[in-house]
């Protein structure tokens, strides 16, 4: 069963249309991706997802229709998103940043275990725990970011190009430790991406977006093998 | 929005500004010189904050330091009030300067600070300076008469005047706003380090701006002194300070029309809230003031603009 | 060598309130990046409150406690009814609406209280405390002694609980703390109580030193204002050290530097702080802003 749904997604900026009607799921305990080019509406419908744009159409999370309601009503049902450009609370120490991730857990479950969980995930952020975060190098700061998402003990983790502005091997580090979460803890995870090949060696499902629609979808292993994407988006 | 339509509505508005002295009483001639003198003083205040991104709770100083330029030179040195004027204005214009200097390390509530204490001094400056301003009795100065040959009365006079220096002023910013020195202005209030990087000097443009606004502000004062004729401290606390920025916001940030909105807004609102109820008149402004914000939080100049812009779409989607 | 000393002390008294009051300033900043013109007003709305409480018969504890209660949920409605419509609106678009709050209250106050000054009373007792040849008024060490507490209970509330952290967060950053279940609107209405209830507590300790009438805080705010800015808007601390600093030199500048004398006081006081920030643009104890390129 898909544990995010999206029907017909529109959204809109002001007087300009982004989404036009897309459709995509995601399967409970994968990790799907959706790849596209700049601009091409990647990071809208993340933030469509998490009721952080106004939309038209159907979102199903965990068999609830939730488009339409807030994010902070989404965060507390468990999907949690590390948004573009990191969301990193600067003037906060990396503890104090990890501790807002659990704000909307209340009672399940104490907060010290899942602190040991994150700096056992990103052993760098246990070195840093007192420092300020907007300290951090751009890799640890994309760290503290997923880990912050993960101390909501989420079932569904939204990642938006956690690549971006990252050295190569600092982004293959991050998306080795997704995949351990994933399996680790049965969390589901939507990445959304412009690195083509990193996504499809980590994704099991794959979406290929242009200008706010989904023009290809399949297994990842397929959009690999697909010429057009070979050309466009992986270059050879 | 076309802009035929709107040199007609100026030509109307202009042609109605030249009859009216001759259909209205003179306290409402004297109300109307006041709207354009308070004009010019937010005019000079929306360059500074609303172009310019820096922040002032201080023009009260320069309002006073323009009014008393005037009285000071017309009563101790006889001087014809027309050429007080201008000296007020350049007077301003270097205070302004020098002040923008200093003003130029500080940023945001640091420089309302500086400038609320500039505000804040000003009147215990005026006191303290006997002498010269007549302490806190004041100066009393007789209202200018209309040059010979004119046939106005003082009232009638003083609002050709006061209408005349507003509409060159007017001119002056429109021109200065739309050219090269204006994009320079408004860079650095969006983004200073990228204006610098293109070759901006900051800090000239900055301390300058503070000059001209202060200038603004200044011959303001001064007309203000002619059209009272009369100055005193008091008339000049923090509390005018406060008054023009709500001037400025509520008319429209960084918009030349928002000048004038706030004009009538700060002139006239006051006597209405004192019409609506007698015992509590400034709980009535408050609520105009919050009211207002609610309905425009761009000012008057905004919802104008927006309101406009949904107009013409309308036209010229086809029905 | 006494003179000095005395007047050093009644310096930190009047510096003690300045610095509650540019406490509650610094902390609606904190909580929400919006400096309040209408604070000093709200801790004179509470003052009122006090005074009719303690008019009506209360004992003095029990009308402090409740006045707190009924400045925090009071600050808490304005915030959600007066200011929540100007949300995300332009900065000085909601100083202005601080400032049709600030004219409205003192002038609702005045209808109903008129601008009568009224005497009120003081917790403490009225003999003085003598240590050598200083004397300390026992109101003005009792009032500095409130603030600190005050002062050291906001800081464990911010540094220690997980409602400070998350109101700290909000104001940091609204986006990502929605990510984080934050509800931001709410984190901003309780820190313009907790703002209102540090008023609260300012206007009770001031109202026996100058009495009480609706204009009693414009002054205050003033030199509270100054106090935040040379502590730096962006330190709970500095705020409450800028008062004292602010109260004191004002004294001695009054007291010593005669051709000033008291009218010119103030300006004074004002000049050295502009001073002070000339070297220091963010305070003494302030962070310097980072700019984003």
């Amino acid at each position: 069963m898909a544990l995010l749904e999206v029907r017909d997604l529109e959204a809109q900026y002001g007087w300009t249309k982004v989404l036009h009607g897309l459709s995509f799921a995601v399967e409970e305990g994968g990790i799907t991706t959706i790849l596209g080019a700049n601009g091409a509406g990647k990071t809208t419908t993340l933030r469509a997802v998490c009721g952080m744009v106004k939309t038209r159409g159907e979102v199903r999370f965990d068999g609830r229709a939730i488009a339409g309601r807030a994010t902070e009503d989404l965060v507390r049902l468990g999907i949690a998103h590390v948004p573009e450009g990191r969301g990193t609370f600067v003037n906060l120490t990396v503890e104090e940043n990890l501790r807002l991730g659990a704000y909307a857990r209340a009672g399940r479950g104490s907060l010290a275990d899942d602190l040991q969980a994150a700096y056992r995930y990103f052993p760098v952020l246990a070195e840093r725990k007192r420092q300020l975060a907007g300290t951090l190098s751009g890799g640890e700061q994309q760290m503290l970011a997923v880990a912050r998402g993960l101390m909501l003990r989420p079932k569904l983790l939204l990642l938006d190009e956690p690549s971006l502005g990252l050295a190569p091997l600092v982004v293959r580090e991050i998306f080795r430790i997704v995949r351990t979460i994933n399996q680790e803890q049965r969390v589901s995870v939507l990445l959304v991406e412009q690195n083509a090949a990193m996504a499809l060696r980590l994704a099991d499902r794959a979406y290929l977006m242009e200008t706010g629609r989904m023009v290809m979808s399949g297994s990842a292993s397929e959009l690999r093998e697909h010429d057009t994407v070979r050309r466009a988006y992986l270059g050879y | 929005m076309p802009s035929r339509a709107l040199r007609l509505g100026l030509v109307v508005v202009l042609a109605g500004a030249m009859v009216l002295p001759f259909v209205v009483t003179n306290f409402r001639l004297f109300q109307c010189a006041q709207v354009f003198i308070y004009a010019i003083a937010l005019l000079g205040l929306n360059i500074l904050i609303g172009y310019n991104g820096q922040f002032s709770l201080g023009h009260s100083a320069f309002y006073a330091l323009g009014a008393y330029t005037t009285a000071i030179m017309i009563d101790q040195w006889s001087v014809p009030y027309g050429w007080t004027i201008p000296v007020a204005g350049l007077l301003c214009l270097i205070a302004g300067f020098l002040f923008g200097i200093p003003a130029l390390r500080l940023e945001g509530l640091y420089l309302a600070l500086a400038t609320f204490a500039l505000a804040l001094a000003v009147p215990q400056i005026l006191k303290y300076f006997e002498h010269w301003t007549g302490g806190s009795q004041g100066i009393v100065l007789s209202k200018p008469a209309a040059p010979k040959g004119v046939p106005l009365n003082p009232d009638q006079w003083l609002y050709f005047l006061t209408l005349f220096v507003l509409l060159v002023l007017l001119v002056l910013a429109r021109n200065l706003l739309a050219g090269r020195t204006g994009r320079a202005i408004v860079a650095i209030r969006d983004n200073p380090i990228a204006a610098q990087a293109m070759g901006v000097n900051t800090a000239l443009y900055k301390s300058l701006t503070f000059g001209v606004s202060a200038a603004y502000t200044g011959i303001a004062g001064a007309l203000s002194a002619l059209v009272i004729a009369f100055v005193a401290p008091d008339a000049f606390d923090v509390f005018l300070s406060i008054t023009f920025l709500s001037g400025i916001v509520i008319g429209g940030l960084a918009s030349i029309s928002g000048a004038i909105f706030g004009a009538l807004f700060i002139q006239f609102v006051p006597n209405w809230a004192q019409d609506i109820s007698k015992a509590a008149p400034w709980a009535i402004y408050g609520v105009f003031l919050i009211g207002f914000m609610y309905v425009m939080p761009r000012g008057i100049a905004g919802a104008v603009r927006l309101g406009a812009a949904r107009w013409w779409r309308r036209r010229a989607e086809p029905s | 060598m006494d003179i000095l000393i005395q007047q050093v002390v009644s310096g930190l008294a009047t510096g003690g309130i300045y610095g509650s009051v540019a406490l509650a300033l610094v902390m609606i900043y904190e909580a929400t990046d919006i400096v309040n013109f209408a604070q000093g007003q709200m801790a004179v709305v509470s003052t009122y409150i006090a005074w009719s409480l303690l008019n009506a018969g209360a004992p003095y504890w029990a009308a402090f406690l409740a006045t707190l209660a009924i400045s925090f949920v009071g600050g808490l409605l304005l915030e959600r009814i007066v200011i929540r419509p100007v949300e995300g609106a332009p900065v000085l678009t909601v100083v202005i609406v601080c400032i049709g709050l600030l004219v409205i209250l003192n002038s609702v106050l005045g209808w109903i209280y008129s601008y009568i000054q009224k005497p009120f009373p003081s917790p403490f007792p009225d003999r003085p405390i003598r240590i050598g040849n200083v004397y300390f008024g026992a109101h003005d060490v009792g009032a500095l002694a409130i603030t600190v507490l005050v002062l050291v209970a906001l800081y464990a509330f911010f540094r220690f609980t997980t409602l400070g952290l998350a109101m700290r967060a909000a104001a940091q950053n609204p986006a990502s703390s929605r990510l984080c279940g934050i509800r931001v609107g709410w984190m901003l209405a309780i820190g313009w109580g907790l703002a209102s209830l540090i008023g609260a507590v300012a206007g009770m300790m001031v109202a026996p030193i100058v009495t009480l009438d609706p204009n009693m805080m414009a002054g205050i705010l003033i030199y509270a204002f100054a106090s935040a800015t040379l502590g730096g808007f962006t330190s709970p601390g500095g705020a409450v050290l800028g008062g004292l600093i602010v109260g004191v030199i004002e004294n001695l500048v009054g007291t010593y530097v005669h051709f000033i004398g008291t009218e010119l006081k103030l300006t004074v006081a004002l000049a050295v702080i502009l001073i002070v920030l000339l070297v220091r643009p963010s305070g003494l104890f302030g962070r310097a802003a980072v700019h984003r390129v």
